[in-house]
């Protein structure tokens, strides 16, 4: 059956902070832009980002991109990639105020300059004092920044295809990109999108984990695609977490309630925290405490039917204090967890939040293997690794990473786009074929697995084997049931057959690109002996050789994994700025 | 309503945060095979809002401006419960 195909100059998979921005410099250059999105621009999971982006704008107190930028090498554990990380810093005040332009509502100071605030790890003259840095739009920066970059992309008439979901990529027998094979979900029509460049900006993976904040359309989308295509996703081992999410929603309780007095219990009603930190207790650090949930949980000391959480316990607050200094979480968990925390302890577990690892980037957007660009293809966001979170990301760097490798993307798309011969090669067919053929597959499984089944085994799998926390000897286990689950993804069924917006269908697609994320996750994570960032283990200790368990001689590279028979390779750190001389590497500490 | 009006509604019910997916899931699976015409087309419009609005006026941290929209508001705050 011939796949039709429609033909742009450039095509984006992900209507998010990182996707508009691109769409929006190659549509105002004048190309033929589409943008694929599942669903409506403005609801992408760019909306839940609430604590700001980052520039060293100075309009509070003297600041500088060089400080901007040690705090993210730090912040990355040494693991981010220093030339993409002095760009990043250096281009933060230029796409800021090219934000403002096109009439993002920054707050303001009296004297109309955006207004910065404190936040977490922003310091000045390389560490020595806070720092405020953070520009918001209240708690809605996010949402403010899609509106503005969606309005002004309808103005350059961005074509955006909503309600489409990418399939596959479509590679010539060079392996130069020429497009994606995309779904129309409303007909399940199968569509070529060829273009001379392609950019994904699909977003992160969050929905591997059982406990995760991410909106059910992370499924990372363009990484299991990428993986397909053969193309290695890097440090995909690093996941940012937070201690305390509801247990089976996801939802974040904030570490204030712990400050409040709140305390963590396991099963047998112990305030386990005592334990591990003597002194701070249930407000020692969140590494602490994350390690400590994790391992009360493993010894076989976690709470309800599945032993797979603790308690956090608030009933001895006097409700007017919790009504009053913690507005908002006895709803969450009324609402989330069934429980009232005036009588009863809320179920807690630590949450996934953020991916640092994605598909290999360059600063310019490019996809890079073995050291060479992939001709055509580029990645921006949260679902690339350029890499500037390196091993841990920095508190608002990542809205800042959709403005600059959004827009970075965009300038190389075009460059390469205007160089490239004016009419498309002739499609390689074999691609879009192998891509009809998946989606058949699950069409016409019989005696398949259950959807919903497989992808919580595999959530399941990856929390208790791959969380915060990681043992071992968990690791090693959790490598073969991944490969098990893989297994069920392989033969998926789905009883609704329908054409339109078959819900079913599209979950059981998503499902088959998270199973490759948590592959590589895991194979990741087992391979890499040390503690770096988000990743820490067991087995790699704090000693003075090896401060916090990191070990730089024989892991400060990053990991590549191939899809191809799961094997990994490794790429060295690029420790050379564009301009200013190496940050050198130092034991992390805050 | 048609098939494939109520199949997009569920599609659309996937949103940008966490907390709505979570909201509209169960409202979704429990409440939205149970609805009328006119309430299926007031849910469609209460689709339509920011996705923040919408959080806010289900959480009660907001009033929602438009009187139209807060009786399915509140069918879906009740699905909760």
């Amino acid at each position: 059956m011939a796949i039709p195909v429609r033909k742009f100059d450039a095509v984006i998979v992900g209507a998010g902070g990182a996707g508009l921005r691109a769409a929006l410099q190659l549509s105002e250059a004048g190309l033929k832009t589409a943008v694929l999105s599942k669903v409506f621009p403005t609801r992408s999971h760019t909306v839940a980002a609430q604590g700001g982006v980052s520039a060293s704008l100075g309009n509070s107190e003297p600041d500088h991109w060089h400080w901007h930028m040690y705090d993210t090498v730090k912040g990355s554990d040494w693991l981010g990639d220093q030339d993409a990380i002095e760009f990043m810093c250096r281009e933060a005040p230029n796409v800021v105020v090219e934000l403002e332009h096109f009439g993002m509502p920054f707050d303001r100071n009296s004297d109309g300059t955006i207004y910065q605030r404190p936040f977490g790890g922003h310091m000045s003259n390389f560490g020595e004092k806070p720092v405020r840095r953070a520009c918001a739009a209240a708690d809605r920066t996010g949402h403010a920044m899609l509106h503005a970059l969606y309005q002004r992309n309808v103005r350059a008439n961005t074509q955006f295809f909503v309600e489409w979901m990418a399939l596959d990529l479509v590679r010539d027998t060079d392996g130069n990109v020429q497009g994606v094979v995309a779904m129309e979900m409303e007909t399940s029509d199968i569509y070529v999108f060829q273009a001379k460049a392609t950019l994904f900006a699909t977003g992160g993976a969050g929905r591997i984990f059982a406990s995760s904040t991410n909106a059910f359309i992370n499924t990372g989308d363009g990484l299991g695609i990428a993986a397909r295509a053969g193309i290695p996703l890097e440090d995909m081992e690093f996941w940012q977490f937070h201690p305390t999410g509801v247990a089976g929603a996801g939802v974040l309780i904030t570490e204030g309630v712990r400050g409040e007095g709140g305390i963590l219990r396991n099963a047998q009603g112990e305030r386990f925290m005592e334990r591990y930190a003597p002194n701070a207790k249930d407000l020692a650090s969140r590494d602490v405490v994350s390690r400590a949930m994790v391992t009360e949980i493993n010894e076989g000391r976690g709470c309800g039917p599945n032993k797979d959480h603790v308690l956090l316990d608030i009933t001895h607050l006097d409700p007017e204090v919790i009504m009053s200094k913690l507005p908002g979480i006895r709803e969450i968990s009324i609402k989330f967890a069934g429980v009232d925390p005036i009588k009863a302890p809320i179920p807690v577990v630590p949450t996934c939040h953020y991916q640092m690892g994605g598909i290999p980037t360059n600063y310019k957007g490019e996809v890079v293997v073995d050291g060479k660009p992939v001709s055509g293809f580029y990645a921006a966001g949260e679902v690339a690794c350029a890499s500037v979170h390196g091993a841990n990301r920095l508190g608002t760097n990542s809205l800042l990473d959709l403005l600059v490798f959004g827009k970075s993307s965009g300038n190389s798309m075009i460059d390469f786009i205007k160089a490239a011969p004016k009419d498309l090669p002739e499609l390689n067919t074999a691609d879009v074929d192998r891509s009809v053929a998946r989606v058949d597959r699950l069409n016409n499984q019989k005696n398949g697995s259950n959807v919903h089944e497989a992808r919580a085994a595999m959530q399941r799998t990856m929390q208790a084997h791959c969380g915060v926390f990681r043992f071992k000897d968990m690791l090693a286990q959790g490598v073969e049931k991944i490969l098990e689950v893989e297994q069920m993804v392989k033969t998926t069924e789905i009883a609704d057959k329908s054409k339109v917006f078959n819900t079913a269908r599209i979950e059981a697609l998503e499902l088959e690109n998270l199973i490759e994320v948590a592959k590589a996750t895991m194979i990741s994570a087992n391979a890499r002996t040390e503690s770096r960032g988000a990743h820490v283990r067991d087995d790699a200790a704090d000693t003075p050789e090896r401060p916090n368990g990191r070990d730089d001689q024989n892991w400060l590279k990053h990991t590549l994994w191939h899809r191809e028979g799961n094997r990994l390779d490794y790429k060295p750190v690029n420790m050379n700025p564009l301009t200013v001389e190496t940050i050198a590497l130092k034991t992390r500490s805050y | 309503m048609d098939d494939v009006h109520l199949k997009r509604l569920v599609w659309r019910s996937r949103r940008g945060l966490l907390e709505l997916d979570l909201q509209l899931e169960r409202f979704v699976a429990e409440v939205l095979p149970t609805l009328d015409d006119a309430a299926l087309a007031e849910f469609e419009n209460v689709l339509l809002l920011p996705d923040n609005d919408f959080l806010d006026y289900l959480n009660g941290k907001a009033d929602c401006p438009d009187e139209r929209l807060k009786p399915m508001l509140a069918r879906i705050r009740g699905a909760q419960q």
